[in-house]
């Protein structure tokens, strides 16, 4: 697999503990002091769209469900809200891998927006249901800048899998 | 995309198909959801869930808390001199109440052992520190450095230094979860301090509170202050919970809106007092013991309820 598809290098394949290590240190990233900030991207959502794009053999909604009920946790949400959340996310990331993969990586972001939109949408609809109050428009600001943050983010997770430069060229691969 | 794959398809284990499975997993977080949230029987699978993120939670304030160390540590002589000198004053100011205190509590023990009142209860409790806010945007609350180790239990009244902050509503083994009076899913039962008249407050997730129920004529004032009546069985009576800031009298409404502010440090970062559980209330009230025979309860109960009510409007 390339990082996109007008490069030319080929990847390495991906290393499982670099996906599993990725996921706890977005879990981190959740848990800072940051995360009240607004505008703060869900970051394990974020990971977990990327992964089920990339490797969706690998993550999957397993995975989702598990990293839902740790956050649920941490957050003092009800149990279940971001399960159910997660596992949306990641069928439909999943899905949609296919066809995301082909497209720029600017467009790729632009895509990745209303997945993320859609896990903050179901989690506050849940909410609402049973009697939270809107917590403000803020609130949507965070996918957004996730959706931003897509295109560092593909550099960044996907650079232990580049090749060196210099290789053999008898051997391009 | 399955022709770029490093891994070959595994074209006889796949699993359960993705609609299965995404059915499957559906049902389950709505399941726990509801159960959760109706019920309130997984406390058990969040407690071992919570010791395994907790510490992890922990780690990811050490950063922050860190600089909080370091931004108090250098915090100058001087401002640490200035609040040294506003907090004699203020004790000084303070003197002439508190030390009589002790006096006038054992006075108030002889007298009410001499009207046969059931004595005051004291408040004990222990200082937790507060870890961090819930991230959870629906809802306001911090998790303290207290738990099950230390024997806090689920609906200990916590206060500070100025008030009411709110009430432990979950407990984990090391830590447990102060819901705020601004919660909106938080009622305090208050008393108007001038007035006597005794109302809820209701949490607004705004950071303010609302006391509702209260006829839209009621004789409420900006700037009255609210305590804790005492009434339900978690907070003890007198803590001051909000003062009134905003009074809205609308004649289309048959209830005046009043709204306050919290007079605790409610989203301050800090220590908090959690109070030991009160003693269960006794059921007849004692004035009721005085005047009454020992057997019938009910109409020697509802009596004395009835002249208070009149009294406080």
């Amino acid at each position: 697999m390339q990082a996109t598809f007008l490069s030319s290098r080929i990847l390495l394949p991906v290393r499982p503990w670099f996906i599993y290590l990725s996921l706890v240190f977005a879990l981190l990233l959740n848990f800072l002091p940051t995360a009240h900030w607004p505008g703060m991207p869900d970051w394990v959502a974020l990971v977990l769209c990327f992964w089920s794009v990339r490797e969706f053999r690998r993550v999957g909604m397993g995975w989702a469900f598990i990293l839902g009920l740790l956050m649920d946790v941490a957050d003092g949400a009800v149990l279940g809200q971001h399960g159910f959340a997660y596992v949306l996310l990641a069928f439909a990331s999943a899905a949609l891998s296919r066809r995301l993969l082909w497209f720029p990586l600017h467009q790729q972001a632009l895509q990745v927006l209303p997945l993320l939109l859609l896990t903050e949408v179901i989690q506050m609809l849940m909410r609402l249901a049973v009697g939270a109050s809107f917590p403000g428009w803020d609130y949507f600001v965070g996918p957004v800048i996730g959706s931003l943050l897509w295109i560092p983010l593909t550099f960044i997770l996907l650079l232990p899998q580049y090749r060196p430069v210099e290789q053999n060229p008898d051997r391009p691969i | 995309m399955a022709g770029f794959d490093h891994a070959p398809p595994p074209f006889f284990k796949r699993g359960p198909a993705p609609l299965a499975l995404l059915t499957f997993y559906i049902l389950l977080s709505l399941a726990i959801f509801v159960v959760d949230l109706r019920f309130r029987s997984l406390d058990l699978l969040r407690q071992s869930i919570a010791l395994v993120v907790d510490p992890v939670q922990r780690i990811a304030q050490t950063p922050g808390s860190l600089v909080d160390y370091a931004r108090n540590y250098l915090e100058g002589m001087q401002s640490l001199q200035r609040e040294n000198d506003e907090l004699r004053h203020a004790k000084l100011n303070n003197a002439p109440d508190l030390l009589r205190l002790g006096q006038l509590e054992a006075e108030n023990e002889r007298l009410r052992r001499l009207l046969v009142v059931k004595e005051r209860e004291s408040a004990k409790g222990q200082v937790a520190q507060i870890l961090y806010t819930a991230r959870d945007p629906f809802s306001r609350k911090v998790i303290v450095d207290k738990g099950q180790h230390s024997g806090i239990v689920a609906g200990q009244p916590a206060i500070d230094e100025a008030g009411v902050v709110g009430q432990v509503t979950r407990v984990f083994p090391f830590s447990s979860e102060i819901t705020l009076i601004t919660d909106k899913d938080q009622a305090v039962p208050v008393q108007i301090i001038r007035t006597g008249q005794r109302s809820v407050v209701f949490g607004l997730d705004n950071g303010q509170l609302e006391l509702r129920y209260m006829p839209a004529n009621a004789d409420v004032q900006v700037g009255d202050l609210l305590v804790t009546s005492g009434l339900d069985s978690v907070y003890l009576q007198g803590y001051p919970v909000a003062k009134v800031v905003n009074i809205e009298r609308d004649s289309a409404y048959s209830f005046a809106r009043i709204f306050g502010e919290p007079v605790a440090g409610v989203e301050n970062f800090g220590e908090v007092m959690i109070l030991d559980p009160r003693q269960p209330l006794p059921p007849p009230p004692p004035e009721a013991q005085v005047r009454g025979t020992d057997g019938s309860d009910k109409p020697a109960g509802l009596r004395p309820k009835k002249q208070r009510k009149t009294k406080g409007n």
